[in-house]
């Protein structure tokens, strides 16, 4: 149901004898929502999914997924929750089908849906005529639809895919950010790990940016660009003349102005500032071009971290 | 205090979900692989062997004894061991075979996470992974015993009696027991060891020290432990319980008595005898069968209990994992 709640992590805190792995994190999904989780490698997304499948053990705080808490109820938690794991691997010497009637039945499926739910989760992945080959003659991609068939299998209210598009090329990465949608469509939450910024763009709702185990920034990204960015809206701007950047950055509102080269800047602002811009330019400056542009994660998340570095620094 | 160890965090849920399909899987997976059907090739062939060479040898000397069937499985011909000879030395390889890469190989093909992810716990996982191979083992060996049985019958010309077909049993199941040992030491290492081929090293080389070495260092640790072996007035006792103890530490000890005791019924001890307990004592006369089985009652639950210890240390070891494959 939209608007539930179905994933919930308070505080959540998951420490390596000195190591703090995850540092008190607080998240939440609704149903029907898709969720970005990203940073770096060891900032503790992994630790994080893991915890909320119950597949280790929190150290503090405590999380409540589709309703059952992973620590407690990890077996309720695993019936709704569908994983797919970075570098998902498979059973090579078994069909596709084999595989995941495995899983199947492991997931306590009943033997007579199996089929079933295998023939029409093939079919939304595009591997139904693949289905009864052994799964060493499958590519890295067609093991990564396997592995979201195996989620789409099990129909899930929650479905965690860790780097699910690795090894994709661009034209399956496409296909199967659409599955993803399609997850959506469902009403399935989605808690997506990817270092593919521009991906987790386009099909996430919100944003959780993890450092060194705490969720730094979380929401949109448009409300992510106005913490980093410190606006929030961007502005494409082409124009010819002198002191183009001293004008611009006199624009009240203006909170950065940056040069992409030849005559073109990129101009960080707290609201649509178009219209006061091109006044402000005229008459000594020729206008070309105003665009407004959609902030980018990718702008987003390499300034939090060139910043968090200088901090440190 | 750790969350899980709070009375409120208890898991709740079954232990055993998922066990049938992990067994049924395994089962499958081992009985339709490569690896198997060679090393069943292999038993099948020198067990069958071993047990025609004793049939050719016990048909000039039938009359002679009333256990011909014991006898199939006990006399040797050169240059061939004889059947429990060979099933000894065999099935610690052949159990080796069936776990050494069971756990690690779950982590290397990345299935592992994948696998966790359904409801199943990794109870459920490890012991259906040792049932499995178990049942494996159970499979080939009872197939086994069914072909000695039956060409004993075909070449042989006669049934075994009840008192025989009791004996084989119980060495059937000291076999399986030995053969649980085996996969359990193998189970072990594939969760301790990440890569197969060190952990089936270290498997065979545990066995190797217990099949070849344990009879070089039992000697060497009772004279540390107990003195000398020889004493003013011959044999010390207390060296030879020594020994017998060191000795019993090893699984293939414990078989090897289980078969002498349950397949040459005139055993009567296994262990020092004093002149003093062979008082009134018939040499030479078989003991019933159900005495028989209680001179091996120890043997057998040691073997038992070594397995059970030994996948308790593999469980305890798995539970410490971190699961990122």
């Amino acid at each position: 149901m939209a608007g539930e709640v179905v994933i919930r992590a308070e505080q959540l805190t998951k420490r390596y004898g000195a190591n703090l792995a995850v540092d008190h994190i607080d998240l939440e999904v609704e149903a029907g929502e898709i969720v970005g989780i990203l940073g770096p490698n060891g900032s503790g997304k992994t630790t994080t999914i893991l915890m909320l499948l119950g597949l280790t053990e929190p150290t503090g705080g405590r999380a409540v997924v589709a309703g059952f808490d992973p620590l407690r109820d990890p077996l309720e938690v695993k019936r709704r929750v569908g994983y797919m794991p970075d570098q998902v691997g498979f059973y090579d010497g078994l069909s596709a089908r084999d595989n995941l009637a495995y899983t199947g039945r492991l997931a306590g499926l009943p033997r007579r849906d199996i089929d079933a739910r295998f023939a029409d989760a093939m079919e939304r992945v595009g591997l139904a005529a693949v289905g009864r080959n052994r799964v060493r003659t499958f590519s890295q991609g067609m093991r990564q639809r396997l592995g979201l068939a195996e989620v789409l299998m099990k129909r899930p209210s929650v479905a965690i895919l860790d780097e699910p598009t690795t090894a994709l090329d661009p034209h399956s990465t496409q296909e199967f950010l659409e599955m993803i949608r399609g997850l959506k469509a469902d009403g399935t939450a989605v808690l997506l790990s990817s270092h593919h910024l521009d991906q987790v763009q386009s099909v996430c709702d919100r944003v959780a940016l993890f450092n060194r185990g705490r969720i730094a920034l979380a929401g949109t990204v448009t409300e992510l660009a106005g913490q980093v960015l410190g606006g929030g809206h961007v502005i494409d701007v082409e124009a010819r003349g002198p002191g183009i950047a001293e004008r611009l950055a006199a624009v009240p509102g203006v909170v950065r102005v940056q040069a992409l080269g030849g005559e073109r800047y990129r101009v960080d602002c707290q609201r649509d500032l178009r219209a006061e811009i091109a006044r402000r330019l005229a008459p000594e400056v020729e206008l070309v071009g105003i665009n407004f542009a959609a902030p980018s994660l990718n702008e987003v998340y390499t300034r939090y971290f060139e910043e968090a570095r200088h901090a440190a620094q | 205090m750790p969350l899980s160890r709070r009375p409120d965090a208890r898991r709740r849920g079954s232990p055993w979900t998922g066990l049938g399909a992990v067994v049924a899987k395994e089962t499958a997976d081992h009985l339709s692989s490569a690896r198997m059907r060679i090393l069943e090739a292999l038993v099948f062939l020198t067990a069958i062997a071993a047990a025609y060479a004793a049939i050719r040898s016990i048909r000039q000397t039938i009359g002679e004894s009333p256990f011909l069937f014991l006898r199939l499985l006990t006399l040797s011909q050169d240059p061939l061991p004889s059947f429990i000879a060979l099933l000894g030395f065999l099935i610690p390889l052949v159990a080796i075979a069936l776990a050494f890469d069971a756990v690690n190989g779950e982590f290397n093909r990345r299935t592992l996470s994948r696998i966790l992810a359904q409801p199943i716990y990794r109870d459920a996982l490890l012991l259906g992974k040792f049932f499995a191979g178990l049942l494996s083992l159970t499979i080939g060996l009872v197939s086994l015993w069914l072909l000695v049985l039956g060409l004993g019958l075909l070449l042989l010309g006669l049934p075994p009696s009840t008192e025989e077909t009791l004996r084989m049993l119980g060495f059937l199941v000291a076999t399986i027991a030995y053969g649980g040992v085996w996969i359990a030491i193998a189970l072990l290492f594939s969760v301790i060891f990440r890569a197969p081929a060190t952990a089936a090293r270290a498997a065979l080389g545990v066995w190797l020290v217990f099949a070849l070495f344990w009879s070089v260092i039992t000697p060497l640790v009772t004279t540390l432990i107990a003195g000398p072996p020889e004493g003013v007035f011959g044999p010390r006792l207390a060296y030879l319980q020594t020994q017998q103890i060191i000795d019993r530490l090893s699984p293939n000890t414990l078989y090897a008595e289980t078969a002498l005791a349950l397949l040459q019924p005139a055993t009567r001890a296994l262990g020092p005898v004093l002149i003093s307990q062979l008082q009134g004592a018939l040499l030479g006369s078989p003991l019933p069968v159900s005495q028989s089985f209680i001179l091996i009652w120890p043997q057998l639950t040691g073997l038992v209990a070594a397995t059970i210890v030994i996948f308790v240390i593999a469980y305890i070891v798995f539970q410490r994992q971190e699961i990122r494959a």
